[in-house]
């Protein structure tokens, strides 16, 4: 048989024989949903990973049970930058449906690894292609044709890894952890993957120029998605009450929470330390969060953007009768349905200020998935200590794709509990008013149901109330509570996680962003700087409301561009809430919206456009 | 001379029944539910239950006001428009040791709540779950509700022309374990029913028939105090014998149906209704049925069922209450959080 049926134009001699391009690519992978691709992914992924090579994995998938098209985009960087790239320069085409437009979103000298019925060879001449008769193979060592279809998706790990000089140990030993107790599901899944490695040593001749190379970037270092992070920061902040209903792209949230609650907090005898519902609706998950925060459990819900919505009523009543309740929102695009399958950073304001009246909302923003299981922790320990519900904002694309990390760490803090009196102390005091701030720090004591004393009942209504709890219309005592209330929310400032100053020099120009837009900006900023020779610093958010070191970094820079992944700029939107009037002129945005997590590339154009407008050198600079 | 003060009685608990009261009411004078706060705080005296053993909670409405008329010394939730049945889910989940009230109205419970409602019968959560039921939403001046009966009659003259839900026949349907019907203006029956109530493990529905003076006790209504008068037929007639009361009753057994509660404590049903079966699903809501086609408003004990566990047994929960479960159990230890690191790289 042919090596490589390549068929390049004379241009292509040149860079066949001069560069390789080593750990610095893309390659996509297109498949029909609901054909098993996912575990094949994550094997090459991993087989990335495993050879010491940053790699991030990102799936564009339908929303869709099975059939319509699915991309997963599996990124190595040497450089360590993890964000989507525009382009990619592998494709492995296993979806006829899309294969055609697959191929002609290639860039020159891109490479297609494809079924050889497709003949996607005639599409185009720039482009080396890799014919693999995947059917052929699947049925030599696959008897059994149910499990046909899962096969198939291993031999292309096995043609990637061949094409690419990953080694095969590595990515045996990845599988391996897999399937760590199932062999024969090994022994099927290596038997795939060594058969597509076999076919393509003994078929192709290396002719692209895409290799990876052996790293010792990723030593010590832990792969996993933010919504697992998120769960495991919910368990080791001892969660107890878990309510959800569920919705992509959140509903792994609870799924993982609960896998890792029946793992590590079941009694030597059997019963379970918490206890997880699926409610009926949202409306009932996040009321029975409040229900359990008001009686002293450590309470969560998971949910996106129509959930939040449904939620916004209970979540007046948690900041008006001061509930503890931690509140996950994975952000999907919106409005309404929106796209539920892709990700956008386009539900901070509503978040902030959900629910009718003056409501205001402590939101924790995670920008990794270290930040996913610290910020979930966070909010548990401020929603007790605020007496209040407190958000943790993430995205889909931080939340549904696999990131790499530095391994988390095991807390070091005890659990803040908030302020609770018990028997003993009412015995000491003689009775509270629950809504009293003894303290000065606009918090007052609460009781738990069952406390065993006389005066330790309190009323607890979102009607109007006073001081002590009981039911009031006076002008005076209302306006009270709501300065309390919102004085709370104003010493919360120094409360919540400060931002990260990220890049903290002299430069005029400052960026504000938070969440997943992080990858994409630091990445974006070597770009600016090898581009237009422009440093710039960046503060990185955590959360709302603003610390005093973001009214700061505003007053220290000329220009601030404010990165966020909406259309209607919500994040600065929220800033100039916020800021004193005479710094509001120096916001500006860059927004991402199509549904895809941002890239670099997004950011830095539209900095360019902003910052050097004029049309000749842009165009010059960008060649 | 001086009179000696009388010693107040106490219940077995050694409480006085002032223990048990509440704020004073600011429900319109005669409005049945001010009938049942009484009955409220009667039952949970009499069965020596702690007052700070009970959660109280609620929805929006009148009714579901009624929580701060009884039980100063309990928690009370007074929530959101239908969302009684949430935040109670959550709170018995934090706590399933104490005993749980909730007060909700036909409006609350038959049309705004009624997801949450059906779902909360379902789960068998153990509560009780008051509905004080008068066919109309009175802080809003009169309008029907879900529960109002096809014809009844507005003061304004507004005829009801859809069908009422019933709320026993669907929580039987749906896997509440006691369903009974009650009226505001029947101190015993009541009594006894929440007595055996408070004795039950599970969802417990009693939907009470309570006037609304104001708006909907009018010639016309069917949710009137003389219409009940006239038209409340007993099913069976309940005895209930507290597990610390002395057993000595004599009673002909073929007249009554006997059931032991999960304390220990037993409810009789004297049959009223030929052959009436508390135990049987199909037979209750067959009867209810029958009844509605006549225009009988029965009341009574319609079901039934001790065995059944309830949503705490299902989720197996740990004796002691969530809520206040010390780090030591609720972060798991460092050598787990290791494995699990370990096992992500």
């Amino acid at each position: 048989m042919a090596t490589s049926d390549l068929a390049l134009g004379q241009e292509q001699g040149a860079f066949e024989a001069s560069t390789h391009i080593t750990n610095d690519f893309s390659i996509n992978v297109a498949t029909v949903n609901g054909s098993g691709s996912q575990s094949a992914n994550s094997v090459l992924q991993k087989s990335i990973f495993g050879m010491g090579v940053p790699v991030s994995g990102k799936n564009l998938f339908p929303s869709n049970i099975a059939g319509q098209p699915t991309w997963f985009v599996i990124r190595a960087s040497k450089d360590g930058y993890v964000a989507r790239k525009r382009e990619s320069e592998i494709l492995v085409a296993l979806n006829p449906e899309t294969a055609r437009s697959d191929v002609e979103a290639l860039p020159t000298a891109g490479v297609a690894i494809y079924e050889d019925n497709l003949k996607l060879d005639q599409i185009r001449e720039d482009v080396f292609f890799y014919p693999v008769p995947f059917d052929k193979i699947t049925a030599a060592i696959c008897p059994e044709p149910k499990l046909r279809k899962l096969v198939k998706n291993m031999i292309y790990v096995g043609v990637v890894a061949q094409l690419l000089a990953i080694d095969l140990g590595v990515v045996e030993s990845g599988l391996r952890a897999q399937f760590a107790k199932k062999q024969k599901v090994f022994d099927l899944n290596f038997g795939a993957v060594k058969a597509g490695f076999d076919y393509a040593q003994a078929n192709f001749t290396k002719r692209d120029r895409f290799f990876i190379e052996r790293m010792n970037k990723t030593a010590g270092k832990i792969i996993i998605d933010g919504n697992a992070a998120c769960g495991m920061g919910a368990v080791f902040a001892g969660v107890t009450v878990v309510a959800w209903y569920p919705i992509t792209p959140s509903t792994s949230v609870v799924e993982a929470t609960t896998d890792l609650l029946k793992k590590l907090r079941v009694t030597p005898e059997g019963k379970a330390t918490f206890a997880v519902v699926q409610a009926e609706d949202e409306l009932a998950a996040i009321g029975m969060v409040l229900g359990a925060g008001w009686a002293g459990a450590r309470s969560m819900t998971s949910t996106s953007g129509p959930g939040m919505s449904l939620m916004a009523e209970f979540c007046g009543l948690g900041y008006y009768a001061e509930i503890p309740g931690v509140i996950v929102i994975v952000q999907r695009t919106g409005p309404s349905t929106g796209m539920p399958t892709r990700t956008q950073q386009a539900d901070l304001l509503p978040a902030a200020f959900l629910s009718h009246g003056d409501t205001k909302h402590v939101i924790l923003l995670p920008g990794s998935v270290k930040e996913c299981f610290e910020l979930t922790q966070a909010a548990f320990d401020l929603a007790e200590r605020m007496q209040t519900p407190v958000f943790v904002l993430t995205d889909l694309d931080l939340g549904m794709n696999n990131w790499m990390s530095e391994p988390f760490d095991y807390p070091s803090k005890p659990l803040d509990r908030g302020k609770v009196l018990t028997a003993e102390d009412l015995n000491r005091l003689g009775g509270f008013a629950r809504y009293r701030d003894v303290d000065g720090d606009a918090i007052g004591w609460r009781t738990l149901p069952g406390t065993r004393h006389p005066k330790a009942a309190y009323f607890t209504r979102g009607s109007g109330h006073n001081d002590a709890a009981a039911y009031t219309e006076k002008p005076e005592e209302y306006q009270a509570l709501m300065d309390r209330l919102a004085q709370k929310f104003e010493n919360a400032r120094k409360l919540v996680p400060a931002p990260v100053a990220v890049k903290d020099g002299t430069s005029k120009i400052g960026f504000l962003a938070y969440g997943s837009t992080d990858c994409a900006l630091l990445e974006s900023l070597d770009q600016i700087k090898q581009r237009y020779g422009q440093e710039a610093d960046y503060m990185r958010i955590r959360a709302y409301p603003f610390s005093k070191a973001i009214h700061d970094f505003v007053a220290a820079h000329e220009r601030i561009y404010v990165v966020e992944q909406n259309r209607d700029a919500q994040l600065a939107s929220l800033l100039k809430l916020d800021l004193p009037a005479g710094q509001l002129i120096k916001l500006r945005s860059i927004l991402h919206y199509n549904g895809l997590p941002v890239d670099a590339e997004s950011i830095t154009e539209q900095f360019g456009a902003a910052e050097f407008p004029i049309p000749e050198f842009a165009a010059k600079e960008s060649i | 001379m001086a009179t000696a003060t009388p010693i107040p009685k106490v219940n077995h608990v050694g409480l006085p029944i002032i223990d048990y009261r509440g704020g004073k009411s600011t429900l319109c004078a005669g409005c049945g539910h001010n009938a049942i706060s009484e009955r409220i705080i009667d039952a949970l005296w009499e069965m020596g239950v702690e007052p700070e053993r009970v959660m109280k909670m609620s929805g929006i409405g009148c009714s579901s006001k009624s929580p701060a008329y009884f039980l100063s010394r309990s928690h009370s939730f007074n929530g959101v428009h239908g969302r009684m049945p949430a935040i109670s889910t959550g709170a018995i989940l934090a706590n399933h040791t104490m005993t749980t009230i909730g007060v909700s109205g036909d409006g609350d419970t038959a049309s705004i709540g009624m997801g949450q409602f059906v779902h909360l019968m379902r789960r068998n959560l153990p509560m009780i779950y008051i509905i004080e039921n008068n066919g109309v939403y009175g802080l809003t001046k009169g309008q029907f509700s879900a529960t109002a009966d096809l014809g009844s009659k507005l003061k304004t003259g507004v005829v009801n022309d859809l069908p009422a839900i019933d709320t026993c026949a669907l929580a039987i349907q749906l896997g509440a374990t006691f369903v009974a019907r009650s009226f505001s203006g029947d101190k015993k029956q009541l009594l006894s029913m929440l007595k055996a109530a408070i004795a039950h493990k599970g969802t417990v529905l009693l939907d009470v028939i309570s006037p609304c003076v104001t708006f909907n006790d009018h010639e016309g209504s069917t949710k009137s105090y003389k219409f009940m008068q006239e038209n409340d037929e007993p099913i069976n007639e309940i005895g209930f014998v507290a597990s610390f009361d002395e057993i000595e009753v004599d009673y002909d057994s073929g007249e009554i149906y006997e059931v032991e509660m999960h304390d220990g404590s037993n409810l009789r049903l004297r049959k009223l209704l030929e052959d009436y079966d508390p135990t049987n699903k199909a037979n209750a809501v067959r009867t209810i049925m029958e009844a509605q086609e006549k225009d009988e408003i029965l009341t009574g004990v319609f079901y039934i069922n001790t065995e059944h566990p309830t949503f705490i047994d299902l989720l197996n929960v740990v004796d002691e209450p969530l809520a206040t479960l010390p780090e030591s159990i609720t972060r798991p230890p460092k050598s787990a959080f290791d494995a699990l690191m370990t096992s992500l790289k």
